[in-house]
């Protein structure tokens, strides 16, 4: 593809977030938290079923980038998705009544937990597959380059996908072709049961670009602040035509891979030393606290503000019907008569 | 008060053991606080607090066997809670009654043998196939255009009608770009791209690197990001690694997505058994592509259809596998000369007409068939030949049609016969003319083993016009001692 020049004008850098971002990124993480949460809860109900991959202690990862992100940027990822929907402004309501196969839901109860779109919000899944999406984040890059628009697309997958044959093809071409794609490898140490060092030969997955000529860099991903302001740099770069970066984010899931997951093949005491130590919500609420940015009735009434929201989308996602059996039959083809 | 349940760890899950309370009555938690383990044969899991309060009753003690799911295993007090509860028991009833609500549902709608509406099914399931309330296809305008008096023909080989398709679709719209290896400076290994870098440049036309699943999905994403992309393999043997996301990315998420995600690409280049290139490079996908929903499938055989259908799939909101042949691509055919020849996918062509039998085909397997339908005429038999065209859907009305006429068919195609192009058929044209056969559907195809090298066992391996000559003798009972 020609080295074509898009008509990117220079911009202006992400700013620093004010008090009232940090408010707004400490609520989105609790959103997220308590959502899941919620999820895993009706999951026990039998309510949700499958497959069911919860964010809970990642939840830095998606704010933190998805706060340098313009409206038409897009976002795809893997099967760990609902928080990524959360981040990009799709209603709980909506992504919890797909989780229970409703008719309210994001795709009318069809996709379920792994497979959610919104053509709104500019996300584009949600995607079963180890490692599909990267090179259709690839794919969706490579679109904004041809159209000459400025749109950057983050492409999201973890650290058991960075082993995947496809990704390094991905790259490639990303690389060769400049194409305006943020890699962001979300490194929750675990690939499935398997850990990192038990899976890659080269465990800092930040420099699985090298041999494509991809920068990349690690990031603190319990740290949202770290989060947003290293995304800030990788955005940019490939929105002025610099081309791919990844950001490999370290961070941790709280939860096991999935509902049946038991987590054996960790300690207890890992996790809590996580989640007491290096929590991405407790450590920004912290620093709110300190910086008197908020009082703890303001965070109060943030955290019942979440709870009202979650809340309404269980009941939402319990009350909404099932899918009519009618359709069953359309979305399989687009009508073109 | 908030009630906290037992937990399933699977949807299947039944009843599990309390294995130990982490928490005592008296202590406050907070939501995510680990407070239990619960363990079946299978697994173990932790049951977290959802609510902050103050545990004020551990119902089960812990070791407890036998737990049934959704019972009651410990309360919290909302004493401590800031916000109102949102009352897990009331969740339980709920969920009781949508259960409830659904097994109403699925009584309603499955509850009948035959639950599905049959309408829908005929159209549905990838055959085209008149309900009785349906209009007919051509009713439908699946036919092939009118062409005006006096059209004038141009000998075209299939390799530049495929070409000439590609340009005119270029040219007409901005967001269609060709991929693949070699489709640029190297013109195509086929040549099937022969100028096109040279009339739309680099970015349109665009070299890949060796990376079918890489640039497959690359072009799933890019249609998904309001291009049309045609992406060509070298081979469809090569498609194989990449067939994850024709199926997995293009096919299924339309659906996944109720709707949202429609994904306009082509999937194209040589498909079936080239010459003397062995096993790997010698298979016929068309059954393969013609299972998968979401997908449409066409084959052509000429040069004529080659270029209507490829317009047409270009144009299709669709994921289109566009099946070619390499050993047509240099055979020259009539194409008319009209501006804009568009072909309706989903319609088959009957290529002959006959009387006393239906040879149905695809691809090079048509120009057997034509052979053979000569050779039959010969010792009085009158074969009508169906070109299929497009797979899937398939176009099973003209085929039953035929059958009602001829009461026998063969069912031909290059690939295996296990699960295949003509078990579909002849399944299809059983189901629907039973009554009209007067001899069990037979199947022409390649022998159940991989390609071989040697010349004469490629030979025996493959299907030929004798075997249609001497499967259509069987079905009108003409077989020679």
């Amino acid at each position: 593809m020609a080295a074509k020049k898009s008509a990117v004008k220079s911009r202006k850098p992400v700013s620093e977030p004010q008090k009232s971002d940090l408010i707004g990124y400490y609520r989105d993480m609790l959103l997220i938290r308590r959502f899941e949460e919620k999820a895993g809860q009706l999951y026990g109900m039998g309510l949700i079923a499958g497959f069911c991959h919860l964010y809970i202690g990642q939840e830095a990862v998606v704010v933190g980038v998805q706060s340098v992100l313009d409206p038409d940027d897009q976002v795809i990822t893997g099967y760990r998705d609902h928080g990524h929907m959360l981040a990009t402004g799709m209603t709980a309501r909506g992504v919890m009544a797909e989780l229970t196969g409703r008719e309210g839901g994001y795709a009318r109860g069809k996709g379920g937990s792994m497979h959610m779109f919104s053509r709104e919000k500019n996300f584009f899944g949600g995607h079963g597959i180890v490692g599909a999406q990267v090179p259709l984040g690839t794919g969706l890059a490579f679109s904004n380059k041809y159209k000459g628009s400025d749109a950057v697309c983050i492409a999201y997958f973890g650290d058991g996908a960075s082993n995947q044959g496809q990704v390094y093809e991905a790259f490639n071409m990303a690389s060769l072709w400049k194409l305006p794609v943020v890699y962001v490898i979300e490194n929750n140490q675990y690939a499935m049961g398997t850990s990192i060092a038990r899976a890659s030969a080269e465990t800092e997955l930040f420099k699985r670009g090298i041999s494509f000529e991809i920068p990349g860099e690690e990031v603190d991903g319990m740290d949202v602040l770290a989060v947003r302001k290293a995304a800030a740099k990788a955005v940019e770069r490939a929105r002025v035509g610099e081309g791919p970066y990844i950001l490999e984010m370290k961070t941790y899931r709280y939860r096991g891979h999935s509902m049946s997951d038991p987590a054996k093949y960790r300690t207890r005491e890992e996790v809590q030393e996580m989640r007491e130590h290096h929590d991405p919500i407790e450590m920004l609420k912290k620093r709110l606290l300190e910086a008197k940015h908020a009082t703890e009735d303001d965070l109060k009434k943030i955290e019942a503000e979440v709870r009202e929201i979650v809340n309404d989308s269980a009941q939402f996602a319990q009350d909404s019907p099932e899918p009519d059996p009618a359709e069953l039959w359309t979305d399989v083809l687009v009508e073109s008569r | 008060m908030t009630d906290i349940l037992m937990p399933a760890l699977s949807p299947t899950m039944e009843e599990g053991k309390l294995t130990k309370w982490l928490v005592k009555e008296g202590d406050t938690v907070k939501p995510g606080d680990v407070i239990a383990e619960i363990e079946t044969d299978k697994a173990t899991m932790e049951v977290e607090a959802v609510d902050e309060g103050v545990i004020s009753k551990l119902v089960i003690p812990a070791g407890t066997e036998g737990v049934k799911v959704n019972a009651l295993i410990a309360v919290i007090g909302g004493d401590a809670a800031p916000v109102k509860s949102n009352g897990k028991a009331k969740s339980a009833a709920k969920e009781a009654e949508a259960q409830t609500r659904a097994d109403a549902k699925a009584d309603a709608a499955g509850g009948k043998p035959d639950g599905t509406p049959g309408e829908a099914k005929a159209k549905n399931d990838g055959h085209r196939l008149r309900a009785p309330e349906q209009k007919s296809a051509a009713a439908e305008g699946l036919h092939d255009p009118t062409l005006p008096e006096g059209v004038t023909y141009a000998k075209t080989t299939v390799r530049d009608a495929l070409r000439d398709a590609i340009a005119e679709e270029m040219r007409r719209d901005e967001t269609v770009f060709l991929m693949g290896e070699e489709v640029g400076q190297y013109q195509g290994a086929y040549k099937v791209s022969r100028g096109l870098l040279e009339e739309f440049g680099d970015r349109r036309v665009i070299d890949t690197p060796i990376t079918e699943y890489g640039f497959a999905g690359l072009g799933v994403g890019a249609a998904f990001g309001g291009l049309k992309p045609i992406v060509e393999f070298m081979t469809f043997n090569f498609a194989m690694q990449a067939i994850d996301h024709i199926i997995n990315s293009a096919a299924k998420t339309l659906y996944m997505s109720g709707g949202q995600m429609g994904c306009p690409i082509v999937f194209r280049g040589p498909n079936g058994a080239a010459s003397r290139v062995g096993a790997q490079h010698s298979q016929d996908y068309s059954a393969w592509y013609g299972q998968v929903p979401g997908l449409k499938v066409l084959a052509p055989y000429d040069a004529a259809d080659a270029k209507g259908l490829l317009k047409a799939a270009i144009r299709d909101p669709n994921p289109v596998v566009f099946l070619e042949h390499e050993l047509m691509y240099g055979v020259e055919f009539d194409v008319p000369q009209v501006e804009d020849f568009i072909l309706p996918i989903g319609k088959a062509r009957i290529r002959r007409e006959g009387t006393d039998v239906t040879l149905a085909a695809h691809s090079r397997m048509v120009k057997f068939a034509l052979d053979a339908a000569e050779e039959l005429a010969g010792i009085g038999i009158e074969a009508e030949v169906i070109d299929l065209r497009s797979l899937r859907p398939l176009d099973t009305e003209t085929v039953i049609e035929s059958v009602k006429k001829t009461n026998r068919i063969v069912c031909c195609e290059e690939g295996w016969r296990f699960f295949g192009v003509g078990a579909e058929i002849a399944a299809a044209v059983t189901e629907h003319a039973f009554d009209y056969l007067d001899a069990p559907p037979m199947r022409v195809a390649q022998k159940d083993v991989p390609l071989p090298y040697a010349a004469n066992l490629e030979k025996l391996s493959l299907p030929h016009a004798s075997d249609i000559v001497e499967a259509a003798k069987k079905v009108c009972y003409r077989e020679q001692k």
